[in-house]
């Protein structure tokens, strides 16, 4: 019984449009998955089915063992939730927050006492917790909202973009605290946009788009499907969508994606090809600002799985 | 589960208390604006139960005697009026000056004759300015004395067959043995329900407000969609019922909470008068739950709270004038039947009956308003499942 979280085929639509289309994956006690997917690719509306807020129209979620969905109240009380919103009362304080979220979990008392305590020094609050929280920074409620996700020790926690709009110091503390409660045994889902979050702090990552999971593995893994190629990041002025048309006539260049400021292209041997590259664009009479070659990484994997930039 | 739905109505209170909304249209808004209507209406302190009413006799006639005797008396005795009588009528205007009288009746001199010889005839009655309601309905009272008589007369002439053949006393005998009119026994029971002007200002505003007052706690459930706090309810280990049930306790708590502490300040500073405790406790609780019921439907079918607010705002108006929270609208005739839809009347009637002493209508107020909020709360229940998607 190592996986936390066993989801198989989960679909969901709104009217003709398929919002999620088959999603599947298992998470292990002390693993963190990484559902890594653009703006609008499924991950909220994934995760809402996951925490049993939203009902599937198919498909299956288990948490622990035990069949899972909207009406569950005891695999509910095994998981932890930060929204993408912060969700939170901004007109009390994090201490009244927390301990009505802790009577959502029948918390009162002493234990949600100490159990407030544990979460507010977790993510290091415990000074400002009788603070309204309308009075904090973008970073500090954000760590409220993870402090309400803990309240209840879950086995299963789930966070849908949790360093969305925070500082690079907050964001730091976040990921680390989350590796460390992974360390601790808790499966984590763990939903971004952000390609270094993913390979940094998940063991595994689910490339989401347009509902589906294009490609699951381990960074390792989904990078080795690349073989030799790399992800060539051009920076021009303007002229972008001219400039992606003609790269991708070049033989070696399998992508080419206009992005905001230039061309972002999944291609065979990126140094053998940058000279090609320069002159393809200096016919065209386009100006070449400056020309990356990345090292195959998840931004690739994407770029080559779905033909599109993850932040486009 | 009561637990859950005990602590979720907390914590919406918790928030309401800090907001200024609730002190604002649950008792500054009210209050203010009862004791100015009461003020400019009447006199607000004055015990509106107390309607004082001097007679004074200047004809002798058979018939001022069946005025004083058969129409006056009785609701001295009943207790809707206090009765004085005075033999002059200057010394009257001067009583009724001095406040000491709500208004006084002039029969004047050659009353009975007057009618007898089918002339024009009619009791003069003086009022206070302070008693705008009082002096109105001795104003009821004397006309349709007046016309009542005057039917009599021609009822015992045609009789006769002579025009004037009838002896006063003859007719005295006809205008009290003719079946009470409708008119006169219904004007003080009817206009009852109007005459202590602070209670109907103070009840009526209450009332009103009462609609603001749990609007937010109602809307707040839109709110919560919004501001993603709905997610973190659905995911947590709580039934869904619960949190419906929270944010009607917590409305419901915030609107009777309102509701009595107008009627106690009312009743200390205006001198209002709402009646026996249970039955103001058993009515105040379904005008409530109407309010919560009637504001849940509306939210139930608006996308935002702000746009839920609008709309509560206009329906609550729309009520109010209707239905009589805002000036008497059964001063309207026919039109006053429209207000039979609208809370506010059936809460301000139960209202009245009670503090008239005859709570035989409590009752049917109090179904009503429970009835009314059944159904609204149903048709709101019925989008239960559309509000609890985030
Ligand atoms: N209630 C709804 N009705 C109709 N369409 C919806 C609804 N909720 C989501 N969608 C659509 O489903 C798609 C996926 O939305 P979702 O919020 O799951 O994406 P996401 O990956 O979380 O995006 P983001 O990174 O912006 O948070 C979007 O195109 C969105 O417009
Ligand atoms: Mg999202």
């Amino acid at each position: 019984m190592e996986d936390v979280f066993v989801v198989e085929g989960v679909k969901k639509s709104y009217g003709d449009s398929t919002v999620v289309d088959g999603v599947g994956f298992r998470i292990r006690k002390g693993e963190i998955y990484g559902l890594l997917g653009p703006n609008g690719a499924g991950k909220t509306t994934t995760i809402s089915i996951v925490m049993g807020i939203l009902q599937a129209d198919s498909g299956k979620v288990e948490i622990s063992g035990m069949p899972h969905g909207p009406r569950e109240m005891r695999t509910k009380a095994l998981l932890g939730f930060v929204p993408q919103q912060n969700a939170l009362y901004e007109d009390l304080t994090a201490r009244e927050n927390l301990r009505f979220f802790a009577r959502l979990y029948g918390l009162s008392g002493s234990v949600a006492r100490e159990r407030i305590e544990e979460v507010l020094t977790a993510v290091g609050l415990a000074d400002r917790a009788d603070d309204l929280v309308s009075s904090y920074s973008g970073g500090m409620a954000r760590r409220t909202a993870i402090a309400a996700g803990l309240l209840n020790r879950p086995q299963g926690l789930v966070l849908d973009e949790p360093t969305a709009g925070v500082d690079p110091q907050s964001r730091n503390a976040i990921l680390e605290h989350v590796r460390a409660l992974a360390d601790s045994g808790v499966a984590v889902l763990y939903s971004t946009h952000y390609m270094e979050e993913a390979e940094r702090i998940c063991d595994r990552v689910g490339i989401l788009d347009d509902g589906r999971i294009r490609a699951e593995g381990t960074r390792r893994e989904l990078v080795d499907t690349l073989g030799e190629r790399d992800r060539v990041v051009l920076e021009l002025d303007g002229a972008a969508a001219d400039a992606a048309r003609a790269l991708e006539e070049l033989p070696g260049v399998h992508t080419a994606v206009a992005t905001e400021n230039g061309v972002e292209l999944d291609c065979d041997r990126g140094a053998e090809l940058a000279p090609r590259i320069v002159r393809a664009l200096a016919d065209r009479g386009l100006e070449l600002r400056s020309l990356t070659i990345h090292e195959p990484d998840l931004e690739a994997v994407f770029l080559h799985i779905t033909g599109k930039a993850l932040r486009g | 589960m009561f637990g859950i739905i005990a602590t979720i109505a907390a914590k919406d209170l918790r928030r309401r208390l800090k907001d200024g909304s609730l002190l604002l249209f649950g008792l500054a808004l009210p209050v203010g604006l009862a004791l100015l209507f009461s003020s400019l209406l009447g006199d607000g302190a004055q015990d509106g139960r107390d309607i004082r009413y001097l007679v004074v006799d200047s004809d002798g006639g058979e018939l001022a005697a069946v005025f004083v005797d058969e129409v006056l008396a009785p609701l001295d005795e009943d207790g809707v009026i206090t009765l004085g009588e005075e033999s002059d009528a200057d010394a009257a205007r001067a009583a009724v000056d001095e406040r000491e009288y709500d208004a006084a009746f002039v029969v004047p001199e050659g009353f009975t004759a007057a009618v007898m010889a089918g002339e024009d005839a009619s009791i003069g009655v003086v009022g206070s300015a302070d008693a705008a309601v009082q002096v109105q309905i001795a104003r009821e009272i004397a006309e349709s004395f007046a016309t009542e008589a005057d039917a009599a007369r021609a009822a015992v002439a045609s009789a006769l067959d002579a025009g004037a053949a009838a002896t006063p006393e003859e007719l005295s005998e006809r205008v009290q043995d003719a079946p009470v009119p409708v008119a006169l026994a219904e004007v003080p029971t009817e206009t009852w329900r109007q005459l202590d002007t602070a209670t109907y200002h103070a009840a009526g505003m209450a009332y009103f407000f009462l609609f603001f007052v749990v609007m937010s706690s109602v809307t707040a459930l839109l709110d919560e969609r919004k501001g993603g706090t709905l997610a973190r309810y659905l995911a947590a280990p709580v039934r869904r019922s619960s949190l419906l049930a929270g944010r009607a306790l917590s409305a419901t708590v915030v609107g009777v909470a309102s509701l009595l502490v107008l009627a106690l300040i009312s009743s200390l500073v205006l001198g209002a008068q709402w009646g026996p405790l249970p039955g103001v406790l058993a009515l105040t609780l379904s005008g409530v739950l109407a309010a919560v019921g009637i504001t849940s439907a509306v939210a139930a079918f608006s996308t935002s709270s702000e746009q839920a607010g609008n709309r509560i705002s206009v329906l609550a108006f729309g009520l109010g004038l209707l239905g009589g929270g805002l000036f008497p609208v059964a001063q309207l005739g026919a039109f006053s039947a429209v207000s039979l839809v609208t809370p506010h009347h059936w809460f301000l009637t139960g209202l009245a009956e009670l503090s008239g002493g005859s709570g035989g209508a409590v009752p049917t107020s109090v179904l009503v308003l429970t009835g009314m909020a059944v159904a609204a709360g149903a048709l709101a229940f019925s989008r239960a499942g559309r509000m609890l998607t985030p």
